[in-house]
């Protein structure tokens, strides 16, 4: 199995090389036919490297513990349904994986746009070209420098050895639900910003007339910027239902490499805006779009080259070279079409007013990537001042959070204002009329939430800021669906409905600024939070805040994947009962770790958050971390939110809804439009 | 004031703001990486930075007593005993021989006082490309085998 699988790798090698050449050429000196053939190599090499990661599978499903990457991450007792992740918790496995995601988007371009547009029509050769570049960088990984394919005795280690009984199992952490679904989640997201950088590219190679190929990328970009964000958020998910220290973000290099290209990303989806309506900011997008893809290259280099060190970077991979290598070569790439570009990517428009949509766009954009800058400078903290002082140096959590909160808290003030400025300028009429009533109820939670007891600066402006945005949104939505329901005589229900349908774009972004301000509600929270670290013996009990730990019972068990125990802990709220949690201690006997099973009681005020630490300093009693965790639960309702606006802006509106430039841009000559 | 001044003044304020709130918090939390080596040959002065020093736990140095732990943490031939107070729970991989970063500042008697400990197993983990939330230790440490509580 595992020849069919190299081999079926290699000949994709071989088959995305003449595809990108095929491609390049075919486009080039105009000859359909190879383009067409080239093509259908992209859709062969998909096929190949499915019957590559295939029989990966099947190795990991049959305890092949013969195959080198077999016996490091699977073991017999592992439940099936891990068995069949440890496809993606190494090294080789997750890079094979990547490069599948890759091959089915470069298969899913050539497939949708068979029959594009006269105006995309031209891009897709070199659209198929630089992605199977890509793909070719990933499959030479996947067959020279890291195959998954590697029998035990070609791995070096000890030619005696070449099966053994059993393999060394999937690390205990990485058995939890969320860690099966959130790496190829946000490997989609991180792969597939390689399509945004591919329309770009091809573009700048083709220099077609109108924006056309902006709506295509627009929409490809959003896809891959709701699988990042869902991914991140769901790494999130896992660090806090398993890692036990009662957070979700430590601002790791890890977590950062893969939060920067989150904020390029969400610029240019705004940016993007202005170049539709307005032709502005042309060359701006454009960098976005590149940097985008080539920061999740850099992140995966940085994290792996061991140049700085992160909880996650413990093995120094030979990858690494390779990716720095790719990096340099795609910002070279780049930084050519852009510089080769300068007269097609010129703007048509200028700003006029400070308030106005595009000044709020300006600086939307300007604070993303002040903060992607601010995440990446910390990241490299150690890497600079090593090279600038002679000290390594490193910055922890606070100076990610004295940065980025006020941005935060920045951020989400333009996501209420911007959105109702009016383009080029904005009367003093129209802001009293859009942010009057807005402002006074966030001025009244403010004042309410201080009257309460509330003295948390940052959450009393958070949550002021929640309100007003959401005033706002309610507002827009109310505005347009009256007048929709006055004038087809349906009910208010119907009509927020119909304007919905009428507007996707629109009103799916308002979902989406809805989804944000529910997911700051959970970061408020952390104002609040508290703790408690004890050891108990059966009969005891501990208090924190108003609630009341009595730990019953501790209890044993043991199976052939782990060896546990488990503590019983009845948990009172103001002396009333309200639970039996059981947090446990694992010992997972094929890797020989140990690990927590975190006890988590979810409700939409706060999570009651119990860590079992084993036993002991005198053996009679247990060690046991509580936490009472505020409103986290709202971030992981803010992720579902913002899955359905984005889907809600992905579909296509009701009727004839494109953005009006598009048929300006054909007619009206640009001496004039700058007029209008 | 001409639009372009505008502008200008409104992005400085805010990329102001930004690179003092950034240089506020690199001083509030920056730490120095530096050998035992480098530790031993350090200044008064500059002892009482915030320093991370590496190397490996020494084979049967580890002493527990309540929330206190000792340990020796040993890099080529050189040695430097630490004693750890922090409040979170000693990690998992912290073990005889695993590799330790210690967090913290050096006394006068040469004793690293630790309020961190970050630890790695040598071998086993290896990393996934950008995979944001495999931290084993963090700013808070993850879950141990070793609870060493204070007398409760």
């Amino acid at each position: 199995m595992e020849n069919v699988g190299s081999f079926a790798l290699l000949l994709a090698l071989a088959l995305a090389a003449y595809s990108l050449g095929g491609s390049a050429v075919g486009a080039w000196r105009n000859k359909p036919v190879l383009v067409k053939s080239s093509q259908r190599a992209t859709i062969a090499v998909w096929a190949l490297v499915t019957l590559g990661i295939a029989s990966l599978f099947y190795l990991l499903m049959t305890d092949q513990f013969r195959m080198s990457y077999v016996a490091a991450h699977s073991n017999r007792d592992l439940p099936l349904f891990y068995k069949a992740t440890s496809l993606w918790s190494g090294q080789e496995g997750s890079l094979l994986l990547w490069s599948w995601i890759l091959s089915t988007y470069a298969m899913l371009i050539v497939v949708i746009h068979r029959k594009a547009s006269p105006a995309v029509k031209p891009l897709i050769p070199w659209v198929n070209a630089v992605m199977m570049g890509s793909q070719c960088f990933f499959l030479w990984l996947n067959t020279i420098v890291a195959s998954p394919f590697h029998l035990l005795l070609a791995s070096g280690e000890g030619a005696v050895n070449m099966a053994v009984p059993d393999g060394k199992g999937l690390n205990p952490l990485l058995q939890h639900p969320a860690m099966v679904i959130h790496p190829p989640i946000l490997y989609i997201g991180y792969v597939g910003f390689a399509v945004p950088f591919a329309f770009a590219a091809a573009t700048l190679i083709v220099k077609p007339k109108g924006e056309e190929w902006i709506h295509v990328t627009r929409k490809w970009t959003m896809v891959t910027w709701l699988f990042l964000g869902t991914g991140i958020l769901l790494g999130a998910r896992w660090a806090y239902a398993v890692l036990g220290w009662g957070g979700y973000w430590g601002w790791d290099p890890v977590e950062n490499a893969s939060f920067m290209p989150w904020l390029t990303g969400t610029a240019f989806l705004h940016s993007v805006m202005m170049q539709e309506k307005k032709g502005m900011l042309k060359v701006w997008n454009m960098a976005l779009v590149f940097s985008t893809y080539l920061l999740c290259l850099f992140g995966t280099s940085l994290t792996r080259s061991g140049m700085v060190s992160s909880v996650h970077a413990f093995a120094r991979s030979p990858i690494a070279p390779y990716f720095t290598a790719m990096l340099a070569l795609g910002v070279t790439f780049s930084v050519g079409l852009l510089l080769m570009s300068r007269d097609y990517l010129r703007s048509e428009n200028r700003l006029e007013s400070l308030v106005s949509r595009e000044s709020s766009f300006l600086f939307n954009n300007l604070v993303l990537l002040a903060a992607c800058f601010t995440v990446l400078w910390g990241t490299l903290f150690p890497v600079i001042s090593d090279a600038v002082t002679g000290n390594k140096i490193s910055v922890g959590p606070a100076f990610f959070n004295k940065v980025n909160i006020p941005v935060g808290l920045f951020l989400l003030f333009l996501t209420g204002v911007g959105p109702l400025l009016a383009w080029r300028r904005s009367s003093l009429d129209g802001l009293r009329r859009n942010f009057l009533g807005p402002a006074i109820l966030g001025g009244v939670a403010l004042v309410g939430l201080f009257a309460a007891g509330m003295r948390s600066f940052f959450a009393l402006m958070t949550f002021m800021l929640c309100v007003f945005v959401t005033a706002t949104i309610v507002q827009e939505f109310y505005k347009g669906a009256s007048v929709l329901a006055r004038k087809r005589g349906i009910s208010l229900l119907a009509g927020v409905r119909d304007l919905t349908l009428s507007n996707t774009r629109r009103y799916g972004g308002y979902v989406v600024h809805i989804a944000i301000v529910l997911m700051f509600i959970g970061f408020a929270g952390q104002a609040f939070t508290a703790e408690l670290e004890t050891e108990l013996k059966p009969g005891e009990s501990a208090t924190l805040k108003n609630y009341r730990f009595d730990l019953t019972s501790v209890t044993n068990q043991d199976n052939p994947n782990f060896a546990g125990m488990t503590a019983v802990v009845d948990v009172y709220k103001d002396g009333e009962k309200i639970a039996t949690m059981d947090p446990e201690r694992r010992f997972y006997k094929a890797s020989q770790q140990p690990t927590s099973v975190v006890n988590i009681r979810q409700r939409l005020n706060e999570d009651l958050y119990l860590v079992l630490l084993g036993p002991g300093q005198d053996r009679a009693g247990v060690g046991i971390h509580a936490y009472v965790n505020p409103l986290v639960m709202w971030l992981w309702i803010g992720g579902f939110v913002n899955i359905l606006g984005t889907l809600l802006a992905l579909k296509p509106s009701r009727g004839v809804h494109e953005t009006p430039r598009r048929a300006a841009a054909l007619v009206v000559p640009d001496a004039v439009r700058a007029t209008l | 004031m001409n639009k372009k001044a505008q502008f200008g003044v409104a992005i400085a304020i805010v990329l102001a703001t930004m690179a003092y709130l950034a240089k506020a918090g690199v001083e509030q939390s920056k730490t120095y990486y530096v050998t035992i080596k480098e530790l031993q040959a350090m200044k008064q002065g500059d002892r009482d930075r915030r320093l991370r020093v590496g190397g490996n736990v020494a084979p049967g140095s580890i002493k527990r007593e309540g929330r206190r732990t000792e340990f020796t943490l040993v890099e080529e031939d050189r040695t430097i005993p630490v004693v750890y107070t922090g409040s979170a729970p000693l990690p998992d991989t912290f073990v005889d021989n695993s590799q330790a970063l210690a967090e913290g500042h050096l006394n006068k008697n040469g004793v690293f006082e630790a309020n961190g400990i970050q630890a790695k197993c040598a071998s086993k983990y290896a990393a996934k490309p950008g995979e944001p939330g495999q931290q084993m230790t963090n700013p808070k440490p993850a879950p141990k085998t070793s609870f060493a509580p204070g007398k409760s």
